[in-house]
Order: C-alpha cells, then structure tokens, then sequence
C-alpha cells in the first residue's frame, strides 16, 4: 500500500496546536514511516501545497486573503481535512478582534492608536496580505471532514484523531478526552 | 401527602404531588441535563435544557418547572431532544462570545461541561461576535458580558439568598442583558454587600473574583447549598 499523503496547515493561529503535535514525541517517528509528510510548516520544506493529499490537519482560523486562498486550495487537494484546534474550529483568540467590527478598525487600534511611535498602517501590496473583515472558523469558509477542539489539542488527542486514519477509519469524536474546548 | 406515580424513560416512580418532573427524575436518579437550575432557587426554565417529552402531545416540557401528574409518561432522553438539546448550546456559544481558551473558568465551566456532554466538536450556527462589555468597577469581582447566558442564576442568588437584589435582566433579544442597581456600575450599587454569591452561582466566568486569571476561577457551590439547606430545612450542617 502507498504511504498515506499528510500535511499539515498553519492559518490564523499561535502555531500551538503545531507545537503540540511536536509533542507527539516519539510517536513522531512511528508516523513519519506510516506517511509521507508533503506540505508542514514543521515537518516539510516544499512551499506550495501539493496535489492528491490524503490527510491534512489544518491549524488556524481564516483572517486574511492568505489564509482564504491556501483553504480552498487544501480544500481542493485534500481527501480528508481535519480542523485543527480552537482557532480553526471557533475562531477563538484571533476572533476576539471581530468584536471591534471590520477590519479598519482593528488595524487603526493595533497600529494608530495604540503605537508608541511612528504610527502608520501597513500597506506593502502582494507582500502583506489583506485582513478580511472577520476572522472566520474554518467550516464557515470550506466543508470540514474532521473537528479537532483544543486550544491547543493535546498531543494524545491529536494521536487518538490520528491512529484511526492510518487504519483507513474515522475517528470517534466524542467525550472531554477528545472535544472540550479551550 | 398525596403522592403522584408515573413513569420516567420506563422506571416507575412514585412521589409528592407538586413535585417537578425533574425532582422525580433526580429521586430516580435518571440524570436531565440543566444549566440555569440551581437547588434552591426559584426555577425559572430560562435554558431550556431540561426539555422531556410527555406522551399524548407534541408539545415539549420544561423539566424544571412542569409538575408531575398521575399516570405520566416522560422521556428525558429521545434522539429528538438530543437534537435540540445539542443544537440549544451551540446556539448559546454562537451568541456570545465563549473563549474557552483564554476564560477564567476554562476546566470548571457547566457551558463547557454540557458541550462535551450533548457532543458539540464545532457550532453549526455562525457565531454572532457581539459587541458586550466588562464591568471591573466592583473593588473584589468583575463581570464580563461575553461570557453571560443570561441563566439569570446571579440575580436570583442575590434577591432570594442575600435579599440585597444588586442584579436584573435589562433590555430584550440580543440586547438583552444583565445589569445591576439601577443600571449602575457594579462598584456604585450600595445594595451589594459583596457576599460573593452571585460569583459562586454563576455556572460560567461571567462572573469571577478580580485577580483570577485563565482557568484559576473558584467556587464555593457547597456555600450555597449550606446556605440554602440551612433556609429551607433548618438544618445547619455543613
């Protein structure tokens, strides 16, 4: 049987729910021989997300053009895409700065008026990516196949969604090992 | 004492009449998911988690406060109220602003509790981000807005309790929110004897002591039930 296709996404988050997955700790080397890593912020060097992905566990919420454009495209390539912790699945922390409406706002708080000194607002066009009104979970954006709560996952919940996949099985979602938030 | 008999998820159970289903529910240790219910205080059904079906019509009840009747058939727990019960609390998560992550009462939260319990992954319902505020005013609590569900345990903790009445309901719909004295900061009301109660009621982080930080929030939930066994039962035993 082929190596199973795995990836691995960060969008609008702290790159926590990475970190944990780096907790997997010795479990990382039983995976790396049971797949082959194509895209990783942690685990790869190639930049473009690649085609005919088996499993991608897609971390952050979707707060920019960036963001937006690698979602579809994931969605596009990807068999099975696994929202990934808190941000991605709520919104979460990033979704806090929905509540001071669009995004002109948030960038005139962040960069006007709480700047200690030489206040202006970013504009580097093609380099700096546009902030999208609202941060957004990613289900709201593209159709979700798995949701991982956790801000961040922990590394054992991460395994338990992980180890059925590699069998070919979905895995149970259910009880406070598996989905309490935060 | 009349006693009524009646049937809940096919046990037999006989109790008082003037009971609630769900204090027969509880004598017969079927367990009924609540939110806003707390032992003690006035029921007020204002959560709707505790929703059973009755046979002979459609219509679905609040456990809370429906009153058992002879011959009853309940059920606590059909894949129907299932639905609903699941789809009530991701509604509550998608109306304020509940970030689990960053709360005070993040691991000792009953919103959070009853998520894992009806199942919640993700809210199916976009969330709403309002825009709510923080009142910091009172020397030893704080409220926060984004985290209220408006189960309304606070104010009547403190007008049924304390009987000092700091807090009520304001406004309607999503405007709807709590409020104290005369829509004062918290810190100017000076009904608050700053007993602490409502912090200790309060299922959520909505309302905590100043100087807790993520996940640190305490209650004293056996304060009140001494309280409040000692009031109804004059028994002072704790």
């Amino acid at each position: 049987m082929d190596k199973i296709r795995f990836a691995t996404a960060w969008l609008a988050g702290c790159s926590g729910c990475h970190m944990s997955f780096l907790d997997l700790d010795e479990w990382l080397i039983e995976l790396a021989q049971r797949v082959e890593v194509v895209y990783s912020p942690v685990a790869c060097d190639l930049k473009d997300y690649p085609e005919n992905v088996d499993v991608c566990l897609v971390e952050g919420g979707v707060a920019n053009q960036d963001n937006l454009e690698l979602a579809h495209q994931i969605r596009d390539r990807t068999k099975i895409l696994v929202s990934f912790g808190d941000c991605a699945v709520t919104a979460n922390v990033p979704g806090m700065r929905n509540m001071l409406g669009g995004s002109d706002p948030v960038l005139k708080r962040a960069y006007l008026e709480l700047a200690d000194s030489g206040a202006q607002l970013p504009h580097a066009p093609g380099i700096v990516p546009d902030l999208l009104d609202q941060v957004l979970p990613l289900h709201q954006v593209i159709p979700v196949d798995i949701y991982m709560p956790g801000c961040p996952p922990s590394a054992d919940r991460i395994k338990a969604t992980l180890e059925p996949l590699l069998r070919g099985e979905m895995p149970q979602m259910a009880g406070r090992d598996m989905i309490k938030f935060g | 004492m009349t006693v009524k008999t009646l049937k809940i998820d096919d046990i037999d159970v006989a109790i008082a009449a003037g009971s609630t289903i769900l204090q027969a529910a509880q004598e017969a240790s079927i367990p009924i998911p609540t939110l806003c219910h707390l032992e003690g205080l006035t029921p007020v059904a204002a959560c709707r988690m505790c929703m059973v079906e009755i046979e002979g019509t459609s219509k679905l009840f609040p456990a809370c406060v429906t009153e058992v009747g002879e011959g009853m058939v309940v059920s606590t727990n059909t894949p129907k109220l299932q639905g609903y019960r699941r789809m009530n609390v991701e509604l509550l998560f998608a109306e304020g602003n509940h970030v689990c992550a960053i709360c005070v009462a993040n691991d000792n939260c009953e919103l959070q509790d009853l998520a894992v319990e009806v199942g919640i992954d993700h809210s199916r319902f976009p969330y709403q981000f309002p825009k709510r505020s923080i009142d910091l005013s009172h020397p030893q609590f704080g409220i926060d807005h984004n985290r209220c569900i408006l189960c309304t345990r606070c104010v009547r903790v403190c007008d049924e309790v304390e009987g000092a009445h700091v807090w009520d309901v304001a406004q309607r719909g999503s405007a709807c929110h709590i409020t104290s004295g005369m829509d004062q900061p918290w810190g100017e009301v000076s009904a608050c004897t700053s007993c602490g109660k409502c912090v200790d009621a309060c299922p959520t982080g909505a309302i905590f002591h100043k100087g807790e930080t993520t996940g640190e929030k305490q209650r004293d939930r056996e304060k009140l039930a001494f309280l409040m066994n000692a009031r109804e039962h004059q028994q002072w035993t704790r």
